[in-house]
């Protein structure tokens, strides 16, 4: 799980400022029975996944 | 409800690369991927048979601003149609690469932000009313445009030194820099420079420049239809006013940061609310006045009502699976959330950034969000046969009919024409110009005259 910043309580918490929970909550989403996409999907990315992230920079747009 | 001028102007990233390593700079590839356009018109800032427009924009980005539209089918076909005639682009430039001897694939990605920190944008465009207040309208607007990611945010994995998080926006950490050297509060969010490309005594344009790029149609149209919703209730009167931000720039940052929509933020009254809480009052507020409208029957509005409402409420309950195939930054957790537990990546990993990065590649041979799409893991909207026909066909019910046709007479007819949004002119025949300066105006006897007068000239 990424975290999911500083304040992840539930709504009835939302005016507290000073939250603080160490457990965020993540949503829920479904990832049951993909093998297959994730196979796909490999075969179509690039190997070096580290250079091909960190060689793409652009200069700045509006 | 009245209706209502909108278009949508996407800057794209691209990159050359082999086996993971940069070939070509942004510059090169662009020049590249313009030198077909160039070599047909001249220029690289170029209007198109579907009434858009192509160009090489800041920092080489290749941009599509799409026609005028007045209805969202319309909006998502002509928008869809930009990345059919940029890929094209992108075909013909990597085979030419190739012809030359250089190894290499080109990549086109519709997203906001690099590797380096470097950010370009998806500008939207909302015509209003001359005589409407609109420093009042848009503060009333900029806390909507700040909580609205928690719906239409392309979701990003973001390196932080205590690890990734995933947040909700490609484009709310880079609003920081434009606020701190700006003295205007509102600019970096809603641009206010004045080019209405219309008759200046009756319309303004409201250039909406804080939105991130969406891979998902339904997601885009959202966000179009949303925002289109909330500019007709404030423009009929509904009052926002006690929901100004202490600092939407702070504000869209925390916002952000927090896929559970939970993080309270500051309200120049002293309050504290979250975007949750915030976008809960917009939808309540909207709805109110909607339902009281007399085309409450609109379908168009109501699908955007439907899917607000829908949204608001998965995120409020935690279970995201009604949205699942909608939201982009939804389908795009889902999936990120798919490799760490099937494979065991790390959300630190190399291989998430590049997922996150692949998630925004146009390409259908090769993007992984066609992927999604086939597999219909990501909803869509207009067919290909629609999309194919908003490449060659603009919009019939507005003013980008009579510069499509226009334009694509000229062409036909090889003859040398200027045109801009409002203006169409034959130059090598004095007195051959027509300015159009009501975009709602999809029929002129004058650019009929004009077209005739190019079509005689091919026979």
């Amino acid at each position: 799980m990424p975290q999911q910043g500083m304040s992840s309580s539930g709504a009835s918490r939302a005016q507290e400022s000073d939250d603080t929970f160490s457990t965020p909550h993540a949503p829920q989403v479904s990832t049951s029975g993909v093998d297959d996409l994730l196979e796909e999907i490999d075969s179509l990315l690039e190997e070096n996944a580290e250079a091909f992230v960190k060689s793409f920079v652009q200069k700045g747009g509006q | 409800m009245k209706r209502r001028i909108f278009g949508l102007e996407t800057e794209y990233g691209i990159t050359c690369s082999f086996k993971g390593q940069r070939r070509l700079s942004p510059d090169e590839v662009a020049r590249y991927l313009f030198r077909s356009v160039v070599s047909r018109g001249g220029s690289s800032n170029i209007f198109l048979a579907n009434g858009g427009r192509l160009y090489l924009d800041v920092g080489s980005h290749p941009e599509y601003a799409t026609a005028e539209c007045d209805s969202m089918r319309d909006l998502i076909a002509q928008d869809e149609s930009g990345k059919v005639i940029v890929q094209e682009l992108a075909d013909i430039a990597e085979e030419r690469l190739h012809d030359e001897g250089v190894e290499g694939e080109i990549y086109l990605f519709r997203n906001n932000t690099d590797s380096a920190g470097n950010s370009y944008g998806c500008h939207e465009n909302y015509l209003v009313e001359r005589g409407s207040d609109f420093i009042a309208l848009t503060d009333q607007f900029i806390p909507f445009l700040v909580s609205r990611q928690l719906f239409t945010g392309a979701g990003k994995v973001l390196p932080q030194p205590t690890g990734s998080t995933f947040c909700l926006s490609q484009r709310a950490d880079h609003m920081w820099e434009a606020v701190a050297s700006s003295t205007t509060r509102s600019r970096p969010i809603i641009n206010t420079r004045d080019e209405p490309h219309a008759d200046a005594d009756r319309f303004r344009r409201l250039h909406v420049i804080v939105g991130d790029s969406n891979m998902s149609q339904v997601t885009t149209r959202l966000k179009v239809g949303m925002g289109h919703l909330m500019l007709s209730a404030l423009e009929s009167g509904v009052s926002t006013a006690h929901l100004a931000l202490e600092n939407p720039m702070k504000a869209i940052r925390e916002i952000s940061h927090d896929i559970t929509g939970r993080t309270a933020v500051a309200l120049a009254d002293g309050r504290r609310i979250s975007a949750l809480e915030l976008q809960g009052e917009y939808l309540a507020l909207v709805s109110a006045w909607w339902a009281d409208s007399e085309e409450s029957d609109d379908p168009e509005h109501s699908w955007t009502l439907e899917l607000w409402s829908r949204a608001w409420t998965a995120i409020d309950t935690g279970d995201l699976s009604p949205i699942e195939t909608e939201l982009d930054w939804v389908i795009k957790y889902r999936l990120l959330n798919r490799y760490v537990s099937a494979q065991g990546h790390d959300w630190d990993s190399s291989r998430i950034a590049q997922l996150d990065l692949a998630f925004h590649d146009i390409n259908p041979r090769r993007g992984i969000f066609p992927v999604l799409e086939r597999r219909g893991l990501a909803a869509s909207l207009v067919t290909p046969q629609e999309i194919n026909a908003a490449v060659i066909e603009p919009p019939q019910t507005t003013r980008a009919r009579l510069r499509g046709d226009f334009v694509r007479q000229a062409s036909i007819s090889d003859r040398d024409v200027t045109v801009d949004w409002a203006q169409m002119k034959i130059n090598d025949t004095p007195q051959h110009s027509v300015v159009c300066d009501d975009p709602f105006t999809s029929v002129d006897e004058r650019v009929e005259r004009l077209i005739n007068e190019l079509s005689a000239t091919s026979m």
